[in-house]
């Protein structure tokens, strides 16, 4: 390295406090031999299965965290600066989470970077559905999250939790490369949280699928459909005025006398 | 020209592009707005500290070690500030600057400002806001909330670091969790400080001429009736 | 190269309105804005006679306004030698509205049209496929109807009563919406057989018979390009009808990224639609604020002081370089340059995208500008860098990468010949930007209808006589170079002084009246059509997105070719869905 190291270009040092443990670690294991004796008892020869699978874990999670692999999967704006964080600049491949698979059943990841509108849902959700376990779930920016600036547009999902768990919510509008890398480290910390006992992919039974919501005279999702059918009948006698015109009350196009041409 | 000649030309361009990735690398200086590190030699006396030149590339930054510094005008979501040593206006509502005018919720393009006027015991209205909300999960950091304020008591926070694993608790921010010292802000934007401690100075002068010319009004009158 | 037409090239609107009167008689009223008003029974005609003798042969806009008594649609024509547009109105029914199309008289109307259905209701005769365009088919109602209303609908104007003075902490959906999601069905409306009818309405079934009656008596096949695909740089669709690998029929399908920015821009204040424009087309967020911000001083009256309009053009600039290497090398990367030249434009890019975090406080959504200048005047080392950015680097860079790919045979093979778009077409398809260009059509806003401080400058407009995809490529990476030239001129004459003309205020009186502003951006022109009724916002806010009316040729470009070929021509017309669909 040259002298010119600024701020942005230091090399990341190690706590003097961390270095201290390691030595004195190091220190007893050279002149204690009891302390080997302890440390080989603990660690290798007597073991519960707790431990076990705790280490089991350990490289289950550390071999999973360091290859998510994100669905090649853009919205809107947020997608320009997730491509922006997969470039050279700030490199999301050094968390091994920049590998983009064109194909759902190839990825870990799904990063809904954008606001999501109730035209695309259908496609949203069936591409989550195609994607294998484990699986995980970013949501990236304001209009992902919450709907964010367009909430209160008419095409607008508010929130894509609403339909797909999500995992890591990332905050910004539009996020910083910066700020979805720190995301990206929100969900390697949630992996390393996740025992190999309790994952509900090795669990029997199917994985239950979400249904692909269908677009009628508005976003209709099949989970409430008992529900919205409830609540349709008494809105009819009350007829609030407002949209009560759908397409197909009113005459076809053809009926129209075509003089354009004339 | 023989077939080719061009496409084998574009790979020599990638072949010295990944050399110069080993060669250059590491005494490539990465570029961001904000304070750069001054190369020792600069090529080119035309260069700012840290600016690339060559065609070579850029740094990548190692973001949990290194952070790119962002510049003072870089706005994410808001933060209310409060004076540790208020003055006398605002000594009353220990030192937060919001009056509860309002004008920020209005002004707010997706409306992500929720505020409730505070009331003294006898029901009236005071400058003071008893409750604010910021919706994170709504707002567009587009920063018109710190632009028109005009107590200057809201400005744009530069933390992108609350990525979290859920949205409703952790994302609607309220008084408390807004709050920030008037130190925090000076630290964030400090030019934008030093504008404001200037104003805070005319306007402490200009009272302190007032009272003055006041006093010695006063002292004219009192004299004039002495006489 | 030039265009050449029979008729005379500049028709002042004066002359224009006298001849009008004469020619059309009672089809035609001039109102008080200069804007024609015509019937709408004489309406093809009238645009025919303009198009033909009146050398208004490019149609810039078409949308609507519902006005309380009336619809009113909106058409804008320009001449394509340059000039300030002719505004048209023909007035409709309320109940029934219909009007004539123009689709025979200029094929750009097509989706223009279908979004004015799809928006308004307001039913085009004689239209070949009048569908929803935006919206998908079923939906109920017309949205930017005045009187629809959505689920989280609150109030017709923001601010909001909720927020301030009454504080409520409650979300609109909470109190509002019957089921928290954004959703509201008319009343009456049946959801019953709504799980077998889960099949997905993209899924054309054709008839049998049909099948067989193909050319070649191959089995013709459908296939859905999107909205989820690698190569159509967003959420959107391409419905293709093939022959063997052949393109017979191509259909685009968008409105995934539908986000309303009409409706939400008629309730905000006009300050607060300044961060939304940033929105549409992100690649050019700058340009967008530019557009609005021009319309809206036009409706005002300001004058912008000359620093803020030099400032404008240094951003813009550095706008379009970073965006056309955004949109070559990701036209690259569909045809296979991998992400290699990608990786290097990006690098170029985030060096731009530092200056705007510097001068504007945010990467991507500026927000820098204001009704007769700027939020706040540009930071000292911003200068310096750009200075040497524009000088040394970008330059350096730019030849690179037209060293690296300009002149490869494999990139030739795929680019060149494929995607033919004849000038004649371009200009009736209403196409603008770098595809218009690369048709051989020298039409630039900048030069057309000069906005900003434009004039000053000495820059050239670039054009290929070819129209295929590599002519369009050619041009943008033209365009990166004259950029350069305008930036160099603009960072040296940069005067000091004022940035903003008058007081800075967010609650601005805007005089009614309409106008409509344009601006050459990255992707071609960039309209906003506003119409004010002297409130504290917009009775019409209409964004003419120049992807959404440029996607209108693409079927013609892509029938003949290959599947392959339909990512690069759809690359070389460089769509971004925020624009595209709004």
């Amino acid at each position: 390295m040259s002298d010119n190291n600024g701020p942005l270009y230091r090399t990341p040092t190690l706590d003097p406090d961390v270095l201290e443990q390691w030595s004195s670690y190091v220190e007893r294991f050279e002149n204690d031999s009891d302390f080997i004796a302890q440390q080989v008892e603990q660690g290798v020869m007597v073991t519960t299965l707790d431990r076990l699978v705790g280490m089991l874990d350990g490289v289950y999670n550390w071999g999973r965290r360091s290859s998510i692999w994100p669905l090649g999967f853009g919205l809107a704006c947020c997608a320009i600066e997730m491509i922006a964080t997969f470039a050279g600049r700030y490199d999301l491949d050094r968390f091994g989470a920049a590998l983009v698979r064109a194909s759902p059943r190839q990825a870990d990841l799904m990063i809904v970077s954008g606001t999501v509108t109730k035209k695309m849902l259908p496609q949203i959700v069936r591409l989550w559905n195609q994607m294998p376990e484990p699986r995980y779930c970013i949501a990236m920016g304001a209009c992902a999250t919450g709907g964010g600036p367009f909430k209160e547009g008419y095409n607008v999902v508010s929130g894509i939790d609403k339909y797909i768990p999500v995992d890591v919510y990332v905050p910004g509008c539009p996020p910083t490369p910066q700020a979805l890398i720190h995301g990206v480290m929100t969900l390697q910390r949630k992996i390393d949280g996740q025992s190999i006992r309790d994952l509900s992919w090795y669990r029997r039974g199917e994985v239950e699928e979400i249904p692909v919501p269908v677009l009628g005279a508005d976003l209709i999702d099949l989970r409430r459909l008992p529900e919205i059918r409830g609540q349709l009948t008494p809105v009819a006698a009350e007829g609030d005025g407002a949209g009560e015109a759908g397409p197909a009350a009113e005459p076809a196009v053809e009926a129209v006398a075509d003089d354009t041409e004339a | 020209m023989a077939f080719g000649r061009e496409a084998l030309r574009g790979m020599g361009i990638t072949i010295r592009r990944f050399y110069s990735t080993y060669r250059h690398g590491l005494n490539l200086q990465p570029s961001a707005a904000g304070d750069l590190p001054a190369p020792a030699e600069a090529r080119n006396t035309k260069v700012p500290a840290g600016m690339p030149t060559r065609v070579g590339g850029l740094a990548t930054v190692q973001y949990p070690e290194q952070k790119l510094p962002v510049p003072e005008r870089f706005r994410y979501i808001p933060f209310l500030v409060y004076d540790e040593e208020p003055d006398h206006e605002r000594a009353d509502f220990d030192g937060v600057r919001c009056t509860a005018c309002g004008i920020c919720a209005k002004v707010c393009p997706p409306q992500c400002i929720w505020i409730v006027q505070g009331k003294g015991e006898d029901g009236k209205a005071r400058p003071v806001s008893s409750e604010f909300y910021i919706d994170a999960s709504i707002c567009m950091s587009c920063g018109f909330c710190a632009e028109y304020c005009p107590f200057d008591a809201i400005k744009m926070d530069h933390d992108y670091e609350f990525s979290s694993y859920e949205r409703h608790e952790s994302w609607v921010f309220d008084l408390q969790e807004l709050l920030h010292p008037v130190a925090y802000h000076a630290a964030l934007h400090p030019s934008d400080y030093a504008r404001e401690a200037a104003e805070e100075r005319a306007k402490a002068e200009a009272r302190a001429a007032k009272e003055a010319a006041k006093a010695a009004k006063a002292a004219a009158a009192a004299g004039g009736e002495a006489g | 190269m030039t265009i050449q037409t029979d008729v005379e090239t500049a028709v002042l609107p004066a002359e224009r309105a006298a001849r009008a009167a004469t020619r059309f008689g009672e089809k035609v009223r001039v109102d008080d804005e200069g804007a024609w008003v015509v019937e709408a029974a004489s309406l093809p005609e009238v645009a025919r006679a303009l198009r033909d003798d009146f050398a208004l042969d490019y149609l810039i806009n078409l949308t609507c306004v519902d006005w309380p008594d009336r619809f009113e649609t909106v058409y804008h024509m320009a001449s394509i030698q340059g000039g300030p547009p002719l505004c048209l109105k023909v007035a409709a029914d309320k109940a029934k509205p219909i009007v004539p199309s123009l689709t025979g008289v200029f094929a750009g109307a097509d989706f223009q049209e279908r979004e004015v259905y799809d928006m308004f209701g307001v039913r085009f005769a004689g239209h070949p496929n009048l569908r929803r365009i935006l919206m998908w088919e079923g939906f109920a109602g017309y949205p930017l109807r005045k009187d629809w209303r959505e689920a989280y609908y609150e109030d017709d104007n923001k601010p909001l009563k909720s927020r301030w003075p009454e504080g409520d902490f409650f979300f609109g959906e909470d109190k509002i919406a019957d089921w928290d999601d954004n959703i509201k069905y008319p009343s009456g409306y049946q959801a019953e057989g709504v799980e077998s009818s889960r099949a997905d309405d993209n899924i054309v079934v054709l008839d049998a018979d049909e099948l067989h009656r193909a050319p070649s008596g191959s089995e013709r096949l459908i296939v859905n390009m999107g909205p989820q695909h690698p190569s159509t740089h967003g959420v959107f669709q391409m419905r293709l009808t093939l022959d063997g690998e052949t393109v017979v029929d191509l259909q685009p399908v968008m409105g995934y990224m539908h986000r309303n920015h009409e409706k939400i821009g008629e309730r905000n204040l006009w300050l607060g639609n300044m961060p939304f424009t940033d929105r549409l087309d992100y690649l050019a967020q700058l340009g967008n604020e530019w557009g609005y911000a021009l319309t809206v001083e036009k409706l005002m009256g300001l004058e912008v002081p000359e620093r803020a309009e030099y400032i404008r053009v240094i951003l813009a600039e550095l706008n379009r370089i970073q965006s056309h290497f955004w949109s070559i090398t990701f036209l690259l990367n569909d045809i296979g340059a991998f992400f290699t030249p990608m990786m290097y434009a990006i690098e170029e890019r985030e060096l731009i995208l530092d200056l705007f975090e510097m001068a504007t406080g945010s990467r991507l959504m500026c927000n820098y500008m204001r009704f007769g200048g700027l939020a706040y005047d540009l930071p000292e080392e911003f200068l310096t860098m750009a200075q040497t950015l524009v000088d040394d680097r970008l330059e350096r860079a730019i030849d690179e990468m037209d060293a690296y790919l300009s002149g490869n045979e494999i990139v030739l093979e795929r680019m060149q010949g494929v995607g033919v778009l004849p000038p004649d077409m371009a200009i009736n398809f209403s196409t603008s930007g770098p595809v218009l260009r690369a048709s051989g059509v020298p039409y630039d806003v900048r030069r057309a209808e000069p906005y900003g401080v434009y004039d000053r400058f000495d820059w050239d407009v670039v054009t290929r006589p070819e129209g295929d995809v590599f002519a369009r490529y050619m041009v943008r990476v033209g365009e990166m170079r004259q950029s350069l030239r305008i930036l160099k001129q603009a960072l040296r004459d940069l005067p000091g002084g004022e940035i903003m003309g008058g007081k800075k205020a967010w609650q601005i009186r805007v005089p009614a009246g309409q106008a409509y502003g344009r601006v050459e951006n990255p992707r071609g022109e960039l309209g906003f059509y506003c119409v004010s009724d002297g409130k504290a916002n917009p009775y019409r806010y209409h964004v003419k997105s120049p992807c959404f009316v440029n996607l209108t040729a693409l079927a013609e470009m892509t029938k003949g070719h290959k599947v392959a070929d339909t990512v690069a021509i759809l690359g070389s017309i460089d769509i971004v869905l925020g624009e595209v669909d709004r």
